[in-house]
């Protein structure tokens, strides 16, 4: 991510104005909800819940891992191949006979050692993770092919489809929708509440004093990309369970969608900054924005603008924000502003226990 | 990071040995596949596989301009659908003669190009956001004015899809139009002030915004040149594919990065050529063209895709810390 | 714009005429209720789609009902899920829909079912138990034969090296025909004919040429590329046309006589077929509305009728809940200008 930078980074006071962009969230969501009553009688049906919340899940589970990435500073492009290898592998082993659990444990082993090949290039080699998940989301996604080919797998047991589409009994919320709030529970503490996660925004606010205050930089990231491929295989085998089917090309473009969200959850693209209930109310603002259009009859084209123009927009509005603020200070006399591209050693080097939660 | 960047010089060095390497390489692996599918080595098909990477290639020098300044633009598959069925459209309609619709189309490029422009160098929003947003912005237009009309070949006026199938002297006019981009485009990054920018800003921004170099406006004109030059590979696309609808060129930005980055354009920013990327561009054509010829399967096209972007800045990775290390040697440190 | 002028061969729609707005076009069936459909294709960028929607839009005007497309921009089950759903919260009458994955609509479409909503499916068939009636566009053993039949008519003397260019390796119908195609090669008539190769273009303009491209450069000796899709086999017309090779390789296949007009008269593509898209939307929209006002059940055996289609003779619902529209039409220079789709 450093690599394809001019810009200038952001530093706000991240304590206060992330409690004020989570305000916002909750703010914009109230707002959509209301719209979406407004446009649509069904809106607010347990129905309806159920389905906008279902349709989002793979991309909210990806959504976490990647949460904890940014704020290292990195990214990973190929979580919706790891998905669709996932998928392909599950149809795979299932039709060769391997009984069900087992070749799920073996997905999910499959999808941490994919992630393993990208955090051992980013963090071992020093690559940078744009063009290695880049290369790895061509390589995932061609392993998913070679492996399954054009077909389709479909004849899994009911009991495993049922997961996927069935609803807690007695409810309307969807397993998938228990998994993303168990994992999103755990994650947050390990990002708010303990020294990985301090770690994680030390590297990511400067890796540099972070290694040299003793943070094993290389081995956290490791450890980020060996989760977002094991996570990502877990969202693959979530969405094969809910299609009722296997296929090679399962998930493909959906990268998108989780970077948008995790961005519009208040992470910092820069890294150093965030936190995973931002994440988890964006994700439930962009579920409810996208039912929303749906139901109002938006078309798909409509719904992919708005959703670039979200992304584009969560980053420029802090951005420049902050630059207006940094403008008033200037004319308050304070000091000129930092010029574009600020290497991250040269910038305020924030303690340890600084942290946002 | 920042070490990487000390290299530009040296760096550009390797980028040389990688056009040197990637051109045995291709002989190399052409004599292979020959040996199994003599029908890879007739002119129809020789002329066919660089008149297809042609179009990628003049996309993937607009890309390699931008990769240069430590950006990437990942808008441009779209860039070049949106402009690939305009074109089209606006030809079938008969609102724009040939001339004009061509240059209609590289004006359109461009224009969105800038748009890509404001948001990376005013704005300041990092490179891989904003063009994924307009990725997908771009792409909802096309789709928007699109819907589901298809512009045939007939809707196109009589031998506007000439080029595509035409040479001069017996290399295909494709081909001519891509040599003399690079060779342009190789003068002003190695003879002018801005190419001399490019590089600067590229190879250590720091450094560059010290020296007084406006890097903003460096890093915006790449990003205009990448979407007019995105807008004529979707000029290119419509001659070459003659039916145009709203999904043209959907998933071609793995092929255009990867291209800039397998001809050794660092991702890194600050080093890397134009013939490199273009040379990038062939290799890829040439590995799509083999497969089916040498009896594998179209599937492992997307996966040999992935392995080679790998390879390359594992490659460029390895060499970097090797040159580093001999230097380090020599300084004595 | 897509509306016939004119057309020749039975199952054609005839004009709407004065019978437009009575209700009476519904096989004398009771006064039709005014339905609301929700239209769903596999993706709503493919012009067959749109073609198909002409006739659904016709047949709604005819009886006062509502059509609301939906659907993704590219043809996948994931994407066409969140549609069905929405449609089931917002109660429509009716959903016609051409399924992107049998097996992974089907829970959608089950619920959609359990909820009062009738599903048609058309063009591509959703699993059996998630659809009231399916519309097949065309009886599949009689496009096999047919599909046969002119590539050896466009074939010297019958013999000779031929390839078969189909969308998606996965898609039923396309892989019906296939397999169809292939047992009706396995007799005698056609023994001079070697089918030397299946490749798969995934409707896309773009991957069917160049799949085309690479079957020219593959099998020099190529007489005949089949593509039993609408956009193979424009994408395979045009790579013959423009390699200057319109003499000795032919291309035949499924397509709309709009685009192989000038294929046909080049002597490209001199005979290729398809059966009439917009009467297929047409007769969804019908039994949809049938469906709805409990004049049929799906059951097999039920029988009715459709004004203008089928020459008004009654049609059939047959083992699964298959209705079948007629055959396919077979298009060469005598009759391709009378189309008009």
């Amino acid at each position: 991510m450093t690599a394809v930078t001019t810009s200038a980074t952001p530093r706000f006071g991240w304590t206060r104005s992330l409690a004020r962009w989570e305000t916002l969230l909750v703010v914009a969501l109230l707002g959509l909800i209301v719209l979406g009553n407004a446009l649509s009688p069904f809106f607010l049906t347990a129905g309806n819940f159920a389905n906008l919340i279902a349709a989002l899940m793979e991309v909210a589970i990806m959504a976490l891992p990647m949460t904890l990435i940014v704020i290292a500073g990195e990214i990973d492009l190929s979580v919706e191949s790891a998905a669709g290898l996932a998928s392909a592998l599950l149809g795979f082993l299932w039709m060769s006979h391997v009984p069900l659990p087992i070749a799920i444990l073996i997905v999910l082993a499959v999808g941490a050692l994919g992630g393993l090949l990208n955090g051992l290039l980013i963090a071992r080699g020093g690559l940078p993770s744009l063009v290695v998940t880049l290369g790895t989301l061509a390589l995932f996604r061609g392993l998913a092919l070679i492996v399954l080919g054009p077909i389709g797998v479909s004849d899994f047991p009911e009991a495993f489809t049922a997961v996927g589409f069935g609803h807690v009994p007695g409810t309307v919320i969807p397993w998938p929708f228990v998994i993303f709030l168990v994992l999103a529970v755990v994650l947050a503490v390990v990002l708010h509440r303990t020294w990985i996660g301090r770690h994680i925004y030390a590297i990511g606010k400067n890796s540099g004093a972070a290694r040299y205050s003793g943070v094993r930089v290389a081995r956290v990231k490791v450890g980020l990309f060996m989760l977002s491929g094991l996570i990502a295989a877990l969202a693959g085998i979530i969405l094969t369970s809910r299609l009722s089917s296997a296929r090679a090309d399962a998930a493909q473009g959906m990268t998108l969608t989780v970077v948008t969200v995790v961005l519009l959850g208040g992470v910092n693209i820069f890294g150093g900054s965030g936190s995973i209930p931002g994440v988890v109310l964006a994700v439930i603002a962009v579920a409810v924005m996208q039912n929303a259009l749906r139901l109002a009859s938006v078309t798909v084209e409509v719904q992919s603008i708005a959703l670039g123009l979200l992304l584009i927009l969560s980053v420029v509005i802090p951005t420049s924000a902050h630059r207006a603020k940094s403008a008033i200070e200037r004319v308050r006399g304070g000091r000129p502003p930092p010029p574009d591209s600020v290497p991250r050693g040269e910038q305020r080097i924030p303690s340890v226990e600084e942290e946002p939660s | 990071m920042t070490a990487a960047t000390r290299s530009g010089q040296r760096l550009g060095a390797i980028a040389r040995q990688r056009e040197l390497g990637l051109l045995v390489i291709l002989v190399v692996l052409g004599a292979a596949v020959t040996l199994r599918a003599p029908q890879f080595l007739t002119i129809a098909n020789l002329s066919q596989v660089s008149v297809l990477a042609s179009v990628t290639a003049v996309a993937a020098l607009g890309e390699a301009l931008v990769i240069l300044t430590r950006n990437v633009d990942l808008s441009v598959e779209a860039t070049i659908g949106i402009v690939a069925y305009v074109v089209a459209v606006t030809l079938e309609s008969h609102t724009f003669s040939a001339p004009v619709a061509i240059l209609f189309g590289i004006g359109l490029g461009l224009l969105l190009g800038i748009v890509n422009g404001v948001l990376v160098a005013f704005l300041r929003v990092p490179s891989i956001v904003a063009t994924l947003g307009t990725l997908s912005v771009f792409r909802g237009i096309d789709y928007f004015i699109a819907g589901s009309h298809q512009v045939p070949l007939a809707g196109l006026p009589e031998g506007f899809t000439d080029p595509a199938r035409s040479d001069v002297f017996g290399v295909p006019v494709f081909v001519l139009v891509t040599v003399i981009l690079v060779a342009i485009g190789t003068v002003i990054l190695r003879s002018t002030r801005f190419g001399r920018q490019v590089y600067a800003v590229g190879s250590n921004p720091e450094a560059a915004a010290i020296l007084g170099i406006p890097s903003r406006r460096v890093v915006f004109t790449a990003f205009a040149a990448c979407g007019a030059l995105a807008g004529l590979a979707g000029v290119m696309w419509v001659m070459e594919f003659g039916t145009i609808n709203g999904t043209a060129a959907t998933g071609a930005v793995l092929a255009i990065v990867a291209a800039a980055v397998v001809g050794g354009v660092n991702i890194f920013g600050g080093s890397g050529t134009l013939a490199g990327a273009a040379l990038g561009a062939l290799f890829l054509g040439f590995v799509a063209n083999a497969l089916p010829l040498i009896g594998l399967s179209q599937f492992y096209l997307q996966a040999i895709y992935g392995a080679v972007i790998l390879a390359a800045v594992a490659a460029d990775a390895l060499i970097l810390r090797r040159l580093q290390r001999s230097r380090t040697r020599r300084s004595g440190r | 714009m897509l509306m016939f002028a004119a057309c020749s061969g039975g199952g054609a729609t005839t004009a709407p005429g004065g019978s437009g707005a009575a209700p009476s076009t519904a096989g004398g069936s009771a006064a039709a209720a005014k339905i609301t459909v929700g239209y769903l294709p596999k993706d709503i960028v493919n012009q067959y789609f749109a073609a198909a929607k002409t006739g659904v839009d016709k047949a709604a005007a005819e009886t006062g009902g509502t059509v609301k497309q939906v659907g993704p921009n590219e043809a996948k089950a994931d994407l066409q899920i969140p549609f069905i759903n929405d449609l089931t919260t917002q109660k429509v009458s009716a959903i016609i829909v051409s399924a992107d994955g049998k097996d992974e609509v089907a829970p959608a479409l089950k619920a959609a079912m359990a909820a009062g909503i009738k599903v048609v499916g058309f063009d591509s068939s959703p699993a059996v138990g998630a659809y009231n009636v399916f519309v097949n566009q065309v009886d599949f053993s009689g496009v096999g034969v047919n599909l046969a039949d002119w590539a050896c008519e466009l074939a010297p003397s019958c013999t000779g090296d031929i390839a078969i260019l189909s969308a998606a390796a996965t898609a039923t119908n396309q892989n019906a025909w296939i397999d169809l195609m292939k047992t009706t090669l396995a007799t005698d008539k056609y023994k001079g004919l070697k089918l030397v190769d299946t490749v798969y273009g995934d409707d896309d303009a773009t991957k069917s040429t160049q799949q085309a491209q690479t079957l020219l450069t593959k099998y020099p000796n190529l007489k005949v590329i089949v593509a039993p899709t609408t956009v193979g086999i424009l994408a395979a017309a045009q790579v013959v046309k423009q390699a200057g090779k319109s003499d000795s390789i032919k291309v035949t296949g499924l397509g709309f006589p709009n685009d192989m007009k000038p294929f046909v008269k080049d002597g490209t593509s001199p005979v290729f077929g398809l059966w009439s898209v917009p009467d297929l939307g047409y007769l969804s929209f019908y039994v949809a509305q049938k469906l709805v006002s409990g004049e049929i059940t799906g059951k097999e055996g039920e029988t009715f009728t459709v004004k203008g289609l089928n020459n008004d003779k009654p049609y059939t619902i047959g083992k699964d809940g298959v209705v079948i529209l007629g055959p396919a039409f077979r298009f060469d220079k005598t009759n391709v200008d009378n189309f008009n789709f």
